[in-house]
């Protein structure tokens, strides 16, 4: 038997800030999972599950927390699971709520990411002071900037690219109403004026530390055609891992990114991305993340995808849109910033971006990576039913 | 929907302390051993999904690091909740029913010996009005079973039978970590004594899921998931009936558990009490062999022990000596949370 | 055994916690010795007020107050209290319904002994003297034989003047560390200055660091080889940032290094030369700090002077 076709209904994010101090725990995924079931027209009682991700519980000092988080949820006599697979997990945790539906096990699920940065510290969340282990020598940037160094090194990127990202994105951020930084003055320049925190990334280059979350209503066939609005429809999705460490390991290009997009596009029939696909949120902490991730998501052949970043194509206007939310050099909610990265493909697809909006956008996808760019997942969403 | 069956269940030897393991050293021998039961390779498995905890060892992220036991590369299809085992089982039977996987290798591990179980479980808690009184584990499965007692549903002396059956029980299982005869001890928190609670200790679990005729070909009598569900109650103690289990009975019922008699019974309850608790809202007559593997309170590796209820009721399936068992699996604080699977044997419905 | 290192691991952080609406009204009335409750629809009232209902998941933002005494429905003694609960010494926990309340708050009950607690008895909040908009306002209960509160909860509008709306949860864990036997095998080798890792039996890579299994083969590691002294840098980043909690002035190297012998990169400072002439593939070899057991490491690594390596000679470990 065929896998139920699988829809988004409702999506909803909370505005993304540094500080939610108005709200608690409770009252910040709460407001993200309320705007998903508004915008699918449904109330608690249609949602037969929830699935619930986000990053380490050390980041809030709640171990498990959906536990305390099922009254808010109205997951109470309802399945409720939890999904931790580091920064992929947004992604990751709508892929197991869309199985939900396609095994037919569930009708409608909830499904929802958040992390709240400021009740605690990230940097202290990863950074525990484990004895007998080197102390990290460089903080997040200096786990990354090596590996963007090895891919300058590799492809003969001019050192401007990154810079073209960060302008890029931020510029994006100031159509999205939910975006964390809206940084109206933002120009080229002040972008390349920015210190350099890790050479070869500057601080401008890299994400910001947010509070918030992001929900979904995912359904099926029969529940899409209640929906108020466009449905996304998935036309596949994966999660690909490999070890964090490993003698070979690609950290430039891992193999394991390649894979999973290799199988999405299977599942999808998309055998040209850059010409079939309309629009692509991927996860870019860092901004060479994005000419690195062109190449392995198949955007670009090797050594190609700093020339897509720098002839354009990846601006809102260009013929293949890289996080026109503004992504997450602009808001990073760490354990959702999965989820808005799959969030925001749909509703690239249902035509309901507002000002971002990629006029005619028929396929997109959505990317997130996470631990020792080590565990990917990534969907395909489509304005049309899955063929079949 | 495709019929699913757990084809293969290994189990670490559950101990006090491995301070010679990491977590990786302690998984690797069970991995090996359920994947060599089944002769499949890590990379012919169709989907791997495990069950942990970080506040267990202290450390973020510990379940990035194990992963190195399974030797994911060329890389796997794979994904991991932070919760007990049992729910990653689910997921993996969920990605069976869809299709993408034939098989699934799951496995969970807890070492409890680097911290105090008692205080990090508190952690777990709401963290405006419960965590700040750092109410231990022990304190509250003790209000559970004081209003067990009050309810007039049991006593301490048959609480102390509980234990007394099940660590005589585990006498026959070479991984249990307290097994024979145990003294009741005294209260550790009234009116729990120190046998009504588990040992805490360090252990791992994996188990392999199969589809169709893989699993027939697999296994000479796979234990078949006729149904597995889990529900989840509200967080506060004080909204909750505390003598019942509604999440437990509802996960059962969704699993079909009463639809025809059932032969033993795996429950996950660390606490004595909880198992009165358990039978009671899962209808469990005497004719219903509870536990004889000893349960938790013969080996309680938190984040592993529910997988290895499920683990231990396929596996007396495997060897003929069960043909339809409920294998149970909780998590939270008095059982909010509770997952049910029904399990049987080909003879059993054929 | 081997010697198996194990060393204290503390877990600490002073948690920031806002608290929105109805938290931070409870919370901001226990200052002022006020109780408050939260109405659902069906005319419940939940104390303490949580935010949504457990039972419709409805928002709930009726505020009621309650009686400062109530009934203990259920009760543990407990005879050994554990660092951080609310009282020093032998105490019960207890499940109180105050008067007004449909269901039950958690807290301690300051009594002689367990022959003094039953479910049924009744009990007042003891209020801290110093209280600041938390659960600890509440100290404890204790025994109360005086007159029941008002049955029926009073409204309230849950205002208060300079309102608590967050609060600060410090929270400490224990742990002992054991990083198991490939880390302190290493970790042993290091005291006499050398830098031993693990060979798969299988693929034949050397690990280093050791992490006891090969993540490739999934297999475990034992034959120990000793690598480097000296290395490749296959990468860098220069820090320009000072990290908290580390003495190192900036600007410094963080690089990557393949030490020779090594299938793989470890990380590390380089130093000895100014930092905007590292280079990949600069050859260095490491300077070491500490003595003894679990404090020798490498503090840094330095150009040994040799020819730099060819890129195709470590384009494979980058």
């Amino acid at each position: 038997m065929a896998e139920e076709p699988v829809a988004v209904v409702g999506i909803g994010q909370t505005k993304h800030v540094a500080a939610r101090h108005d709200v608690s725990i409770a009252g910040l995924v709460r407001e993200a999972a309320v705007r998903a079931l508004e915008d699918a027209a449904l109330t608690w009682s249609d949602i037969d599950a929830v699935v619930i991700g986000k990053a380490p519980d050390f980041f809030e000092g709640v171990m498990m927390p959906e536990l305390y988080l099922a009254d808010a949820l109205g997951a109470v006599g309802k399945p409720m699971l939890r999904v931790h697979t580091a920064g992929s997990v947004g992604g990751s945790t709508a892929l197991v709520a869309a199985n939900l539906v396609a095994a037919r096990v569930h009708r409608t699920v909830l499904t929802l990411a958040f992390e709240k940065q400021s009740e605690s510290n990230a940097m202290w969340g990863l950074s525990l002071p484990v004895p007998f282990q080197q102390p990290l020598l460089a903080g997040a940037g200096g786990f990354f900037a090596p590996h963007v160094r090895a891919y300058m090194r590799r492809t003969g990127a001019p050192d401007t690219v990154g810079s073209l990202v960060a302008y890029k994105d931020r510029r994006n951020a100031l159509k999205n109403p939910y975006a964390h930084l809206h940084d109206t003055g933002i120009t080229l320049e002040k972008v390349q004026a920015s210190p350099m925190l890790w050479d070869p990334i500057r601080y401008s280059e890299t994400c910001p530390s947010s509070d918030g979350a992001c929900a979904m209503v995912l359904t099926d066939r029969a529940g899409a055609g209640r929906a108020p609005y466009p449905p996304a429809w998935v036309h596949g999705g994966a999660m690909r891992s490999e070890p964090t460490l490993f003698a070979g390991k690609d950290f430039v290009s891992p193999q394991a990114g390649r894979d999973c997009a290799a199988d999405v596009y299977r599942q999808a029939r998309i055998t040209d991305p850059r010409r079939e696909i309309d629009a692509v949120e991927m996860y870019v902490p860092f901004s060479w993340y994005e000419p690195m991730w062109l190449e392995n998501l198949g955007f670009a052949g090797e050594g190609e995808g700093w020339k897509l970043t720098e002839a354009g194509v990846t601006e809102l206007d260009g013929d293949l849109p890289v996080n026109p939310s503004g992504g997450v050099l602009s808001t990073n909610p760490i354990g959702a910033s999965g989820m808005i990265r799959f969030a925001e493909a749909a509703l690239q697809v249902r035509g309901r971006a507002g000002e971002h909006q990629i006029d005619g956008a028929a396929r997109a996808v959505g990317h997130a990576y996470g631990g020792g760019a080590q565990f990917f997942a990534m969907w395909l969403v489509g304005s049309q039913p899955p063929p079949g | 929907m495709r019929d699913v069956a757990i084809v293969a269940f290994a189990q670490s030897p559950h101990r006090r302390r491995t301070d010679e393991l990491s977590e990786v050293d302690l998984l690797m021998p069970v991995l090996h051993e359920v994947l060599g039961a089944t002769g499949l390779k890590a990379n012919e498995i169709g989907f791997t999904c495990s069950g942990s905890a970080d506040y267990l060892a202290g450390r973020a992220f510990s379940f990035t690091m194990a992963l190195d036991g399974v030797g994911a590369h060329p890389p796997i299809s794979e994904s991991h909740v932070e919760t007990d085992g049992a729910w990653a089982l689910y997921e993996a039977w969920v990605k069976i029913l869809t299709g993408e996987a034939d098989t699934a290798l799951v496995y969970s591990y807890g070492k409890s010996s680097p911290g105090e179980v008692r205080d990090v479980l508190t952690r777990q808690l709401d963290p405006y009005y419960l965590a700040p009184l750092w109410p231990d584990s022990v304190s509250l499965a003790a209000l559970q079973a004081q209003a067990l007692i009050d309810a007039g549903h049991t006593d301490e002396a048959a609480l102390t039978a509980v234990a007394a059956r099940s660590r005589t029980d585990a006498t026959a299982n070479p991984y249990a970590q307290l097994t024979g005869d145990v003294p009741a001890g005294d209260h550790l928190v009234h009116p729990l004594r120190t046998g009504d609670c588990p040992p805490i200790g360090d252990g791992a679990a994996a188990v392999v899921l199969a589809a169709g005729d893989t699993a027939r070909s697999l296994c000479d009598r796979p234990a078949w998931i006729r149904g597995i569900d889990h529900r989840i109650e509200a967080h506060s103690l004080g909204v909750r009936d505390l003598t019942d289990s509604p999440s437990a009975r509802l996960a059962a019922q969704h699993a079909g558990a009463f639809e025809r008699p059932l032969d033993t019974a795996e429950l996950h309850a660390p606490f004595t009490s909880q198992e009165v608790v358990l039978r009671r809202a899962l209808g469990l007559g005497d004719d219903v062999r509870i536990n004889p593997s000893g349960g938790a309170l013969a080996a309680n590796p938190i984040m592993a022990a529910g997988l290895i209820r499920l683990g231990e009721a396929a596996a007396r399936i495997h060897r003929g000596a069960s043909d339809r068992a409920l294998a149970h699996a909780t998590s939270g604080p008095c059982l909010q949370q509770n997952l049910v699977a029904v399990l049987e044997g080909e003879s059993a419905h054929g | 055994m081997t010697d198996i290192l194990s060393a204290p691991l503390v877990v600490e952080f002073p948690f920031t916690r806002s608290l929105g609406p109805v938290q931070s009204a409870f919370l901001t009335g226990l200052r002022e010795r006020t109780v408050l409750g939260v109405r659902t629809s069906d005319g419940t009232v939940l104390v303490p007020p949580t935010e949504y209902d457990p039972v419709t998941a409805d928002e709930l933002r009726e505020l009621v107050e309650v009686a400062a005494t109530g009934t203990v429905t259920t009760w543990a003694w407990n005879p050994s209290p554990r660092r951080n609960q609310p009282l020093g010494t032998p105490f019960a926990w207890v499940l109180v319904r105050l008067d007004g309340a449909g269901t039950a708050l958690l807290h301690a009950l300051d009594a002689p002994g367990p022959d003094a607690v039953r479910t049924g008895m009744r009990v007042r909040i003891r209020w801290a003297p110093t209280r600041t908009g938390a659960i600890t306002d509440i100290a404890c209960f204790e025994p109360y034989d005086g007159e029941p509160g008002p049955g029926e909860p009073a409204p309230h509008t849950g205002e208060f003047t300079d309102p608590v709306t967050g609060i600060v949860a410090p929270a400490r864990l224990d742990y002992v560390h054991t990083p198991g036997r490939a880390q302190s095998a290493y970790l042993k080798a290091l005291e006499d200055h050398r830098t031993v890792g693990e060979r798969c039996p299988a693929c034949r890579k050397v690990y280093v660091p050791p992490r006891g299994a090969c993540p490739t083969c999934g297999i475990a590691t034992a034959e120990q080889v000793e690598v480097g002294p000296r290395g490749t840098v296959t990468t860098f980043c220069i820090v320009n940032i000072k990290a908290k909690n580390l003495d190192i002035e900036v600007p410094y190297v963080y690089a990557h290094i393949a030490l020779d012998g090594a299938d793989l990169a470890l990380h590390g400072r380089i130093a000895g030369i100014p930092y905007d002439q590292v280079r990949m593939g600069l050859r260095v070899e490491p300077v070491w700090a500490g003595a003894g057991r679990g404090s020798s490491h490498v503090d840094h690594y330095r150009p040994t002077g040799e020819p730099d390596a060819d890129y195709d000679t470590y384009k494979e470990l980058v």
